[in-house]
């Protein structure tokens, strides 16, 4: 689509604001979430100088908040994947007011998702050595190869669908500072919207939107199987595997749709992230969440009903023990809440699902601390109670990295456009066509 | 190659901790101080665990020593992600403590507990810091690495250097850990499993004979002989 010279298009307006002018909010915003990133930072330094034993971990509890951070963030990565990769290769229209928006979630999930792995290391100096002297025996290994190659593959097919958005960029926003028309020049590689260029365009992110998604389909199989391979109680489980995935698909439109609730209040985008949106997504998020609680429900009728001592001991931790408390805001996190909020049409509205993905999100964080720790707490030797208890460090570690998420998406958007400005185009353009046919074939008959 | 395997004779051993108490002079593990070691970050690489079964009043209670097992499948040994720990050809489970990224996968992957964590910097009270073993193979270990456990390799090593000074070939008799050499009650045992005619491959077929958790299909090298 080429836009006509001279005249912005309200769709062009509305997603160039926030590029030309910031407001005194969005630096108030920045500042808070820059004072608890730096607190983040103070308390990581601290870790590196007097070592790991300034969290809550001790024997036999060597895993807790961050591994369950990186759980969680490698989890919402697949915001992306789902909306942008599933719903491009099924022709779902709806999409594309909220691809960009997905496509960086799962891009700065996975930023911060590794960070949490270097966090944990007792030598994070030797971060290279898993590249260096790494052996495929290790799940580890499986990890960072698959957590590797998804993140190249996310930035591609972040950046792609962007080239046309970057052209309309170097050529609206001939006022914006140097840097910035040099970056969108650079970055837009000469396209000018020939249908030549499209052509290998839509190749290109065909390809993309068709890989990626097995590539994220292992992600998550992995990351599991870093529990699930070991023969500890409750993680040597042959279902882990899908339960993650699911869980991720799961966590990730419950991010996706806090973020996109955001920036559609604070950027007026509400004439194209409209009721379709969040009435579609909505029933996904709803279908998701019958998925995770029919995954959950099999882990545990399967491993209470039989009498295996040491998952017993587990499962009666998670379910009357001091885990319980945990267990029931999982539940109603994951079940209760959005059940509740998304079976009715009308609660499928901005409002009603950022309720709902709020409880979702909370509800899917403690399910990965639920799985990490308890286990861990009841190891099957058996001769010792554990108890593990975070330590302001965690907090803080876990608190700082939800700030810089959230930092680093909002810094994204105020370089780059936050809603695909040729797709909606492209979407308006295809359903005018439609209207048109329908009307045509109507008035034949 | 010898194949290194340990036996502890549960009728003979009284808990004395002894043990435990030889293994830290001899590799220098840090003391943790009484929180730290309420929170479970004691370093003790010989451990003498209580084990009860039954309920109040029908308990048993058995006190049984739990060095590292180095089992022959081992699960540490498959999950490092940077081969910091490995398995040598004499069957000694041995950590590389330059490579260790701290990860604790291994620790988390032991079904016997047997890894530790260096949470801090290793520290010592003024009365047992002159008193650390000054071989070099037993330095103290810095802070982020995982260690445990190694059937003494130093004193092995020592051993066969003394038998080469010596001018003569080393028996596998020549070289015993430290808990071996120190237990009160001789309860406990080393040698080489794949000699038929060493001690601890005679005692280790005995019909008492029995290892932790041999369901998990580690084949651990420490046998226990059944108590009675």
């Amino acid at each position: 689509m080429n836009p006509i010279p001279g005249r912005e298009s309200n769709l062009e307006r509305t997603v160039l604001n926030p590029l030309r002018r910031t407001s005194m909010q969005f630096y108030f915003i920045l500042a808070g979430l820059g004072l608890v990133f730096a607190f983040g930072v103070a308390a990581l330094i601290n870790q590196w100088w007097l070592g790991l034993g300034v969290t809550g971990l001790s024997r036999p509890v060597y895993w807790g908040i961050y591994l369950t951070n990186f759980v969680f963030f490698i989890g919402i990565s697949h915001a992306g994947t789902l909306i942008s990769a599933i719903l491009r290769v099924t022709q779902a229209e709806w999409r594309r007011p909220i691809t960009r928006i997905a496509e960086a979630i799962t891009f700065f999930a996975l930023i911060l998702g590794l960070l949490q792995i270097w966090i944990d290391m007792g030598r994070p100096e030797r971060i290279l050595f898993p590249f260096l002297y790494g052996r495929f025996q290790s799940p580890f290994l499986w990890d960072f190869t698959c957590v590797g190659v998804y993140l190249m593959s996310s930035m591609l097919y972040l950046y792609l669908p962007m080239i046309p958005d970057l052209a309309r960029m170097r050529d609206r926003m001939t006022d914006a500072p140097r840097w910035r028309r040099w970056l969108y020049s650079a970055m837009s590689l000469g396209w000018h919207g020939s249908s030549e260029q499209h052509r290998r365009l839509e190749v290109g992110i065909g390809i993309m939107a068709i890989v990626i998604i097995p590539v994220a389909v292992s992600v998550h199989t992995v990351v599991s199987w870093i529990f699930g391979m070991t023969m500890q109680p409750m993680w040597h489980s042959t279902i882990l595997g899908p339960y993650f995935v699911v869980g991720a698909i799961f966590s990730g439109i419950a991010m996706l749709f806090v973020f996109m609730t955001l920036l559609r209040r604070a950027w007026h985008f509400e004439k194209w992230i409209a009721e379709k949106q969040y009435d579609y997504l909505g029933i996904l998020l709803l279908v998701m969440s019958a998925f995770w609680g029919y995954f959950t429900l099999a882990e545990f009728l399967t491993t209470g009903y039989a009498t295996l001592t040491n998952e017993r001991a587990v499962l009666q931790a998670k379910l009357a023990g001091e885990y319980a408390p945990a267990f029931w805001v999982m539940l109603a996190g994951n079940l209760i809440v959005p059940s509740a909020i998304l079976i009715r049409r009308k609660g499928r509205t901005p409002t009603g699902t950022f309720i709902a993905s709020l409880s979702v999100l909370v509800g899917m964080w403690v399910e990965r601390f639920l799985i990490v720790a308890p286990s861990l707490t009841r190891p099957s030797l058996g001769f010792m109670p554990a108890v593990y208890a975070p330590s302001l460090t965690e907090a803080a570690i876990t608190a700082g990295s939800l700030a810089l998420f959230a930092l680093l998406f909002l810094l994204f958007f105020k370089v780059f456009p936050a809603m695909s400005v040729w797709e909606v185009e492209e979407g308006e353009t295809i359903e005018a066509v439609r209207r048109k046919a329908r009307e045509l074939a109507q008035a034949a008959d | 190659m010898p194949r290194w395997g340990m036996v502890i004779d549960l009728d003979k051993c009284f808990a004395c901790q002894s043990c435990t108490a030889a293994c830290r002079m001899e590799n220098n593990t840090p003391v943790a101080g009484k929180q730290q070691a309420n929170m479970g970050r004691a370093i003790l690489w010989n451990e003498v665990l209580p084990f009860s079964e039954g309920d109040y009043p029908n308990v048993v209670e058995t006190m049984i020593p739990r060095p590292c097992m180095h089992c022959d499948d081992p699960a540490c040994v498959k999950v490092c992600p940077v081969q910091a720990t490995y398995r040598n050809e004499e069957g000694t489970v041995l950590i590389d403590y330059e490579r260790c990224i701290g990860c604790r996968f291994c620790t988390v992957a032991c079904p016997f507990q047997a890894r530790y964590f260096n949470w801090f910097t290793p520290e010592w009270p003024e009365a047992l810091r002159a008193h650390l073993n000054p071989d070099r193979e037993v330095a103290p270990r810095p802070k982020g690495v995982v260690e445990k456990c190694t059937f003494c390799v130093q004193r092995l090593r020592k051993a066969r250097e003394a038998a080469q000074a010596e001018g003569r070939t080393f028996a596998a008799t020549d070289y015993v850990p430290a808990c071996v050499e120190t237990c009160t009650g001789h309860a406990r045992y080393f040698g080489d499993l794949d000699d038929p005619r060493s001690l601890v491959s005679q005692l280790a077929a005995s019909p008492r004979a029995f290892r932790l958790q041999e369901e998990m299909g580690t084949k651990p090298k420490v046998y226990y002989l059944k108590e009675g």
